[in-house]
């Protein structure tokens, strides 16, 4: 401790004390402050740089994200277009089914009607042929039997009567 | 130099020697345990070591 | 570029140091005698350990020519400032040369300047070989331990200007030997400053910080050439630093720092002036003297252990032979040399880890525990 105390010079310390204090100022001054402001920027610039990396990253993702969903739906529209003109082809089909069916339908009932209509004429026609054959026979008979007259035109009606057609 | 410093000088040297092989012994088992740690592991062991060598150093140098 | 320009200068100094100390001082000296017993190597590595007030390099044997240029001596004695030139001790360093400055008479005994009692002309000594009749100067002189510091000081703003103004002209990335600097600067901010001190507040102590870690650094691998310089070996050199850092951590301590050592919540109140007391030494005498005493201790015992090794060479002589010998400290003092680069890291990553540890504490907020 003696020896130590006894190598301690003020005069050195007080030497390096100003050439410390100095150092320190001009090396503030000339060194450390642009150099450790070069850093921060430049850390600075490449965080920034990171930054805007990552919003570039997220924006693509985005983007596609939007594509995706654009396509999903024209994809969509597409389904339902193509649904759509099925369902109107399945419907016009069915209404043309339906139309002839009906058209057939009704020229059968038209043919059935003209049918019966027709059956009715012929049969009101035989009905009529049939009584004025009848009346000829009868006539004839009647001519014939003239004793008889009246009671053979009785007997002609009676059969008529009881020959009826249907 | 006499002998009790000499004695003195071999008590702190002996004594610091130890601390020091604890302090790296325990690193060195740490570093073993967590190798991902070592980095941190490393300067605290510089820090301790550091302040232990200025505890010897300064006995040394008060018996000088 | 402009590192190259400065390593340029840099060599065109170290010539032009070399050439002055080939011509300057040719004292007829006592013929240099040979080192070769045990006493004197001893003397010479605690001669060696010592600041001293000339640069030498190397002396002849034969003729007893010294090979060094003289330093600017600056001293407050009794009668006011002196300034003369080294070269006038003509390299006495055992107190017989006396320099006569009109009213004032000084002599250097081992590496320190004396100032004669009044009418004396001798310097006469006791048993312990102290002198009697003489006291201490104040010595500002521009010793070899002024020019290690001025040289550090000057590469510093060499280097690290040079990198500086790369980036103010442009350059994002440096190149050239800024690129080897600039990393160890984001060392000392990422790896000291931001851990220790904290994100917000660690940039006001930067400059500081860095100041001190490469200046011990460069002063510590100085110390390692053969250029002799013993800087961060001089206890007044790491004193001054460690002031440096209590001044800083003293005066940048916040009110709760000062609450915490003055008067500690959460501990009996008898025992809190106790510990306020124990906390004060511990921050104002022990974690300095820790600092400035672990830094020289460790150069110092450094140089001492690699100039012993090399002494090896002469003191083995004679049982090994010069071949073995001079092999033996070789290898030796190689092998030192090597950990003596690593604790020259080593120190200065130290010394500037307690600091901002030191400031750290003083820094620091306590609000989680309130």
């Amino acid at each position: 401790m003696d020896q130590l105390l006894h190598d301690f010079s003020p005069g050195l310390f007080f030497m390096q004390a100003i050439i410390l204090i100095i150092l320190i100022v001009l090396m503030i001054k000339f060194a450390w402050k642009p150099i450790l402001d070069a850093l921060q920027t430049r850390e600075d610039g490449i965080q920034d740089a990171l930054d805007s990396a990552e919003k570039a990253k997220l924006e693509m993702a985005n983007l596609n994200a939007d594509n995706e969903r654009l396509l999903k739906e024209a994809r969509a529209e597409r389904e339902t277009m193509m649904k759509e003109a099925r369902e109107m082809k399945a419907k016009m089909i069915a209404d043309a089914k339906e139309e002839a069916q009906a058209e057939a339908n009704k020229t059968i009932e038209n043919a059935q009607a003209a049918i019966e209509s027709e059956k009715k004429a012929a049969v009101a026609e035989l009905k009529n042929t049939v009584a004025s054959l009848s009346v000829e026979i009868a006539e004839k008979m009647v001519k014939s039997e003239l004793s008889n007259k009246d009671k053979q035109l009785e007997l002609v009606n009676s059969m008529l009567n009881d020959a009826k057609l249907n | 130099m006499e002998i009790p410093t000499l004695v003195g000088a071999g008590l702190i040297v002996i004594g610091g020697g130890l601390g020091l092989g604890k302090i790296g012994g325990a690193a060195m088992e740490g570093i073993a345990r967590q190798p991902e740690a070592a980095g941190k592991i490393q300067t605290a062991m510089i820090i301790i070591g550091a302040l232990l060598e200025g505890l010897a150093f300064g006995a040394l140098i008060l018996g000088k | 570029m402009v590192a190259k320009k400065s390593i340029n200068f840099i060599t065109v100094l170290v010539f032009a140091l070399f050439s002055i100390s080939t011509y300057a001082d040719d004292g007829e000296q006592k013929p240099g005698n040979k080192i070769d017993t045990a006493e004197e190597i001893k003397e010479y590595i605690a001669h060696h350990l010592k600041d001293s007030h000339d640069f030498h390099f190397y002396t002849h044997n034969e003729s007893g020519k010294h090979y060094s240029f003289p330093l600017p001596v600056i001293v407050w004695t009794s009668n006011g400032l002196k300034t003369f030139m080294s070269s006038e001790f003509h390299h006495d360093d055992s107190g017989k040369v006396v320099v006569d400055q009109g009213d004032t008479k000084l002599v250097k005994l081992h590496s320190k300047i004396y100032e004669l009692e009044p009418g004396e002309t001798t310097v006469s000594f006791d048993a312990d070989h102290h002198a009697t009749n003489a006291h201490a100067v104040l010595d500002f002189s521009i010793t070899k331990s002024v020019v290690g510091m001025l040289l550090a000081g000057l590469l510093m703003l060499l280097a690290f200007g040079a990198l500086a103004r790369g980036y103010k002209k442009g350059k994002t990335i440096p190149t050239g030997f800024s690129r080897v600097l600039e990393p160890l600067v984001i060392y000392v901010r990422d790896e000291i400053a931001k851990p220790n001190i904290g994100e917000k507040k660690y940039r006001k102590f930067m400059g500081f910080l860095l100041t001190v870690f490469f200046f011990i650094w460069i002063l510590n691998l100085l110390g390692l050439t053969p250029l002799g310089f013993n800087v961060t070996g001089q206890i007044a050199v790491t004193a001054c630093l460690a002031i440096f850092t209590v001044i800083i951590y003293l005066f940048s301590g916040t009110k709760d720092f000062w609450g915490h050592t003055l008067w500690m919540p959460g501990v009996p109140y008898l025992l809190r002036p106790i510990l306020a007391v124990i906390e004060l030494i511990g921050f104002v005498v022990i974690k300095p003297f820790s600092l400035l005493v672990r830094l020289f201790a460790n150069i110092t015992a450094g140089h001492f252990v690699v100039m012993s090794l090399i002494a090896l060479m002469i003191t083995l002589k004679e049982s090994f032979g010069p071949v073995a010998s001079t092999g033996m400290s070789l290898v030796l003092a190689l092998f030192i040399m090597v950990i003596e680069i690593l604790v020259a890291f080593l120190q200065a990553f130290i010394f500037t880890m307690l600091s901002s540890l030191f400031i750290g504490m003083a820094v620091e907020e306590h609000d989680d525990h309130h």
